[in-house]
Parts: C-alpha cells; structure tokens; sequence
C-alpha cells in the first residue's frame, strides 16, 4: 500500500541515481522531453529499478502506456494496493 | 536472487559517491571502497558513470594490469557493460569495454579495419544469446536433425574462437547459454530431439568439453542461474522489449563473474579462507562452554550446520585454498577441540596458521599473511561477530570480510557465491599446498599492531545501559554468573535464589550491563556483584564479562560504575579478588591494569589488590553510561 503521494520521494531518489542528477525534481507532467539522457535505456532502467523498490511487476500494456511520470506514480499506486 | 549479498551494505553510501570528485588523490580508492558495498544496478551504474567522469584512464601505479574486454553477441549487452567494469573496480582492477554494433560480431571479427580491431581488446567476452544459438532448432526435427544442428553451431563456435586467438591473439571467456526456453514435453524433455531447452543443455555440455580442447575458460551463467532462478536472470518481457537476455537486476552479479574471470587471470584471487573459531566453525565458547558444550557434530540442527561448513572449508582445502584459524581464545583452549572433539570435521593439519590469543584480529591476520607469506589481499576472513568483521574492514580493507549472520547454514553459500577462490584450472601443487605451508611456517611473535583502535572505537556509538540486577534479568544473570569461565574473577557459582538475595541485601549491589553499538544491541555482556564489608572495604565478590566484548572499553567503564555504587554504600575502598582457575589465565592482572595495588598473594597463584576511592579519577572512555 504506498500512496501517491508517499511513491514521489523513493521515485525522485530512483531519478537522481539513474541520471545522477540531485536537482531533478518530479512533477506529474515530467516526461522523457523534459530530461537529457531520457532515452529507452534510461527508461527501463527507471521501470526495473521501480519494481525492484515495489516489489511489483508491470505488465507489458501497463508499460506501453506509461507517457510520463504522472503515469508511472499511479500505476505504481495502483499496483501496490492490489489492484 | 542475484543480491551480491556477501557484501556489506554501506549505509552514506550515495553522500559518498556524490562525495568523489571531492578527493582528486584518492578517486580510485574510494571508488574502491564503493563498490565493495551491496549495489544493485541502478547504484552500480551510478558508480561507474561518476568514476569514468572523474577518471578518464587507469590511474597510476596502478598493482593491477588494465584490462580491456570486447564483449560480442548478437543481443543488448550494453546494460552489463557497467557492472563488468565495475566488477573490475571491486578488485581494483581497470576495465575498459567495447560492445560490437548490434548483431555486427561476426562481420566485426573478420575485417582488421573493423571498430573491434582498432579496440585492441586484451580478452574477449562472447556472449551468445540463446535465441540466436537455437535458431532454427524446432520440435518439428528428428535426432539426426537435431544433432546436426548442434554440430553446426558448436563448430561455428569453434571457428569463432579460433579466430579471435588468430586475429586478436586474446583469450576468450565463453558465455555458456542461458536456459531461457520453455519445455514441450516436460520432465522427459530430453527425449524430443529438437526441444529447445534440450538442444541448450546439450550445447552447454558440449561447449565445455570443446573449451578443454580449445583452452578457452567458460562463464557459467548456466549454471548461476540455476542457483538463483532463471526468472531473477531472464525476464521475457525484457527480451520482447529490448532484446537483453540477462535482467538488469541480475547485471551486477553477471559482471561480478566477469570480474572474477579477470582476477583469476591475473592471479589474483583469493587464497587464503581465515576462520574465527567461537560461533563461526562451532557453536558456543570454548572457554565457557568446554569440549562437551559446544555444538559441533550430528544430532543437532545447529550442530549439523557447523559441521557443513567446516566440510566445505575442508573442501575448498582439498583444491588448494590453504586455511588459518584467527580467533580471541587461549590457545590451548581454541587447540583442543581440533585435537580431541570427535566430531570436529577440520583438525590441526587442515590449519596452516593457527592464531589464538587476545590481540586485535587485524593485527593477527597481519600476522597470518606473514607467517604464509602471501598478500594481506589474498585473505578471506570469515566471523560471526559484527564487532569484529568491521574492524578488519576497517583497518584491512584488503582482506574480503563476507557479510553473514549468526546461522552458519549461509557460511559455505556466502563463500561459495562470493567467488572468492575463483581458480581456472587445478594442479597438483594446489592438492599439496596446505602440507606446504605447514612445513614452512613461521610462527614467531607477532608485529606490533598499527590498528587505529580509537578511531574505531569513538565510531561505533557504544552505549552501557546499566541496571541494577532485577527480577526480569534473573534468569541471563543466573545463566552468566554459571556459564562464564575466562572473563571471570572469582568463578563463584550462583543460583537464581541467590542472585535475588543480593537484591535484598543493602549492604551489597549487584549490576548488569548491556552494551549497544552502531551495530545493534549485544545484549547483557557483564555481571558485577559488590558486597561492603564491615571496615568499609568494598569487596568485588563477582565481575564477569563476555569475551565478545574485550578490547572496546568495557572494563574500565564498568570499574567507573562499581566505584560510584561503592561511594553511595560509603566504601572506603574497592577490593578485588583473584582466584584462579584452568580458564581464567587471561584476568589474572586485571586488577593490576586498572590502577589497583596488589595486596596479597597467595600459594595457589589467587591475589587481592585495592583501589582507594577518596583518589579515583574515573577513566575517560568511548562509552555513553545510561541507567536503564
């Protein structure tokens, strides 16, 4: 059970560690765009390092559908309250 | 689980990355010391960034020689190329990396003017992936087909090995294939010719006997995998998204198997496996517990366990790890379970170096790499006490410490997925060495230590909650005052009855202290009992200590509290008693080291001294004192 609101701070360390940026702070709106070095790399580097925190599994449609990081903070609430 | 869960976990660990372009000298030390920790692998590549932004090249002098590593396949390799290097780092050695443009390996491989040429690759990683090595392979094949299949890939193989030696004259380290496909058939699979899974351990089994002829050294991810699960190691959904067969969580143990291929390569490995003795190969104190009541042999659970480990450390011996024993003891007290416990597994012979006294551990496995004359960065040091394993972290950062509880079942696991001992081939020499180091020992005194035993000390946190004895803590006070053998004054035995007299008596004290440190609570580890006297002696009648305990200040600490409760009975003075024992060899001047003035001695070797208590100065020390 984590909230949304409780997702963003482990989310936003997951961030700095995968861009190695302490000054990156996570809005919903925040999206590959918006990041250098954002690329499909990063991006699954940023979707397994989220399981591995959650202890959750995305689902391949879960993942095509994840368009920023708005997207990627509900789904993980989702997920983690069982549903 | 693919966890490198024989490393410690370093608690500043992101302060002291974000911290390394702040030491220009000491970059690659620190960075060192980073990847000692457990990291998984968004930290792993964290590291590896910030280091190759700090550290273009190998720095200088460096004792290692730079490697550099063409990993080939016809997958995404390029996550595991970061845990690779880093891998090298953890044993100090520089690894720069070259990942072929995807699916170009072979095309690479035969044209010199190729990107892989102009590399200069030291060694070679070929990392087939499943998918491409069982291409073509279908349940629709009979065995004839099938087995044609297997020629065809594996002498493809073959050719591809050779060429690497012919064009790049480079050793090469083989992939073996991970078991990613499904079953058809089930728990007979090996009777479809063309199942997939069959065809790979098939391949795998031929892949090793080819690599004997071809003299090629193979990377058991096979055989890794099975250990961890394939699904920590292959996620198909990764596959169908990015091609990469290895998971990036189980990168890092992926690049730590590289990186002991490297080590190994370059002969450095570890040799030596040093054991602690109390809890570690045995359970329960020597000194305190005796031959008949430490837990070694069958019939317990726990009895069983120490019995496994000291097996696998007999093993590891067998193929040339040689084995020291480093442990806080009396020697005679630590030689004779080795001598006469029947069900001890490793005896005197198996030890090339055995250290028991009571001098710090890294001054001893200094001692240890001397009298075998190899490397302090050649040792292993196995403990069950956190206490002791981050000293030697501390002051020999050299020696690998692996993280492990107090259950022995995970000792041989820690040690075996560590790779410590990593070794490419066997010799003979290998088979003698333990005899070797035995005839050729040096066991003369010891080096003075050069610990920084203070510094160490103020940096665990130590807090010494005391109490007075009490009806919770009567059964451990009991137990202490009737278990204790080598930390103990007086020996005088006690029953629970007695111990509630001393709470009833207001002419006597009785405390018992727990110590906390930075690594958690150790529980109760000294018992004092203090009886005043009619011409306002106060007599020390009991004060034991665990052994686990010596060396952090205790003692003196606690000589402050008996000396506060001796003024609130208005004591004059403290006397303290010394009677002597078989075990208790190790206090006989304990009073002495404390200030005391001898007073007497009598014919058995037992002594009184004092302390006067209108002159004591309480001793400074690293210990916050807390009544509990």
């Amino acid at each position: 059970m984590a909230t949304e609101a409780e997702i963003y701070p482990a989310l936003t360390t997951i961030f700095h560690d995968v861009f190695l940026r302490d000054d990156l702070a996570l809005t919903p709106e925040l999206n590959a765009k918006d990041v250098q070095g954002w690329d499909s790399f990063k991006q699954i580097e940023i979707i397994m390092a989220s399981e591995e925190a959650w202890k959750i599994r995305f689902t391949t449609r879960e993942l095509d559908a994840l368009r920023s990081v708005g997207d990627l903070v509900r789904t993980i609430a989702t997920k983690t309250s069982g549903g | 689980m693919t966890e490198l869960h024989w490393l410690p976990e370093i608690l500043d660990w992101r302060v002291r990355l974000r911290g390394l372009a702040n030491e220009p000298g000491s970059v690659w030390d620190n960075a060192v010391a980073l990847a000692g920790a457990r990291i998984n692998f968004v930290l792993t590549n964290a590291l590896d960034e910030t280091l190759r932004r700090l550290l273009p090249g190998p720095p200088e002098g460096l004792a290692t020689k730079p490697v550099r590593l063409a990993v080939l396949g016809s997958s995404t390799l390029a996550h595991l190329l970061p845990a690779i290097r880093v891998a090298g780092l953890r044993r100090g050695i520089w690894i720069d990396t070259y990942e072929n443009d995807y699916g170009q390996y072979r095309q690479e491989l035969s044209d010199p003017q190729s990107a892989l040429h102009a590399f200069r690759p030291t060694a070679v990683l070929l990392a087939l992936d499943a998918h491409d090595l069982t291409a073509g392979v279908t349940a629709a094949m009979d065995a004839e087909a099938a087995d044609a299949a297997l020629t065809e890939v594996t002498e493809r193989i073959r050719s591809t090995w050779q060429q690497v030696r012919e064009s790049l004259r480079c050793p090469v380290l083989h992939q073996a294939a991970l078991p990613v496909h499904l079953p058809l058939l089930g728990n007979n699979e090996h009777r479809l010719a063309g199942s997939r899974p069959a065809f790979l351990g098939r391949l795998n089994a031929r892949l090793r006997t080819m690599a004997e002829e071809e003299g090629v050294d193979i990377l058991s991810i096979d055989d890794r995998a099975a250990r961890d699960g394939t699904r920590s190691w292959h996620d198909p959904a990764l596959w169908h998204r990015a091609k990469q067969e290895v998971s990036h969580t189980a990168a890092p143990m992926y690049g730590d198997l590289v990186g002991r291929w490297v080590a190994a390569k370059q002969g450095r490995s570890f040799k030596c496996l040093v054991l602690d003795l109390d809890n570690t190969i045995w359970g329960g104190v020597i000194g305190d517990d005796g031959m008949e009541g430490i837990e070694i042999g069958q019939g317990s659970p726990l009895g069983e366990a120490y019995v496994a480990f000291q097996d696998y450390a007999r093993e590891l011996s067998r193929r040339g790890v040689i084995l020291a024993v480093c442990s806080k003891n009396d020697e005679p007290n630590a030689l004779e379970p080795f001598e006469k416990h029947p069900d001890m597994v490793l005896r005197r012979g198996d030890i090339s170096s055995f250290i028991a006294n009571w001098s710090d551990k890294p001054a001893n496995i200094r001692a240890i790499a001397e009298a075998l004359n190899i490397g302090l960065d050649s040792l292993v040091f196995v403990d069950d006490n956190p206490f002791e394993r981050n000293l030697v972290r501390q002051e020999l950062p050299m020696v690998a410490v692996p993280e492990v509880s107090d259950d022995p079942t995970g000792y041989p696991v820690a040690l075996a997925d560590a790779g410590y001992f990593e070794g490419l081939a066997v010799t003979d020499e290998d088979r003698e060495r333990t005899s070797q180091y035995q005839g050729n020992k040096a066991r003369d005194a010891l080096k003075a230590s050069a610990t920084d035993l203070p510094a160490y000390l103020r940096g665990l946190e130590m807090r010494l909650i005391v109490r007075p004895f009490d009806r919770i803590g009567l059964q451990r006070i009991a137990q202490l005052i009737n278990k204790s053998n080598q930390f103990n004054l007086t020996t005088r035995r006690y029953t629970e009855e007695d111990v509630i007299a001393v709470m009833a008596d207001p002419e006597a004290f009785g405390l018992q202290l727990r110590l906390f440190d930075r690594f958690g609570d150790n529980g109760v580890i000294a018992i004092v009992i203090g009886r005043l006297q009619p011409n306002k002696d106060l007599l020390i009648d009991t004060w034991l200590m665990s052994c686990r305990v010596l060396g952090r200040q205790v003692e003196p600490t606690t000589l402050n509290l008996i000396c506060f409760e001796a003024s609130r009975l208005g004591a004059r003075r403290l006397v303290g008693e010394y009677i002597p024992t078989k075990k208790n060899g190790m206090v006989k001047d304990h009073y002495a080291k404390l200030g005391f003035t001898a007073m007497e001695t009598d014919a058995s070797g037992g002594s009184r001294a004092v302390l006067d208590l209108t002159g004591f100065q309480p001793a400074e020390t690293f210990i916050h004192v807390t009544e509990g």
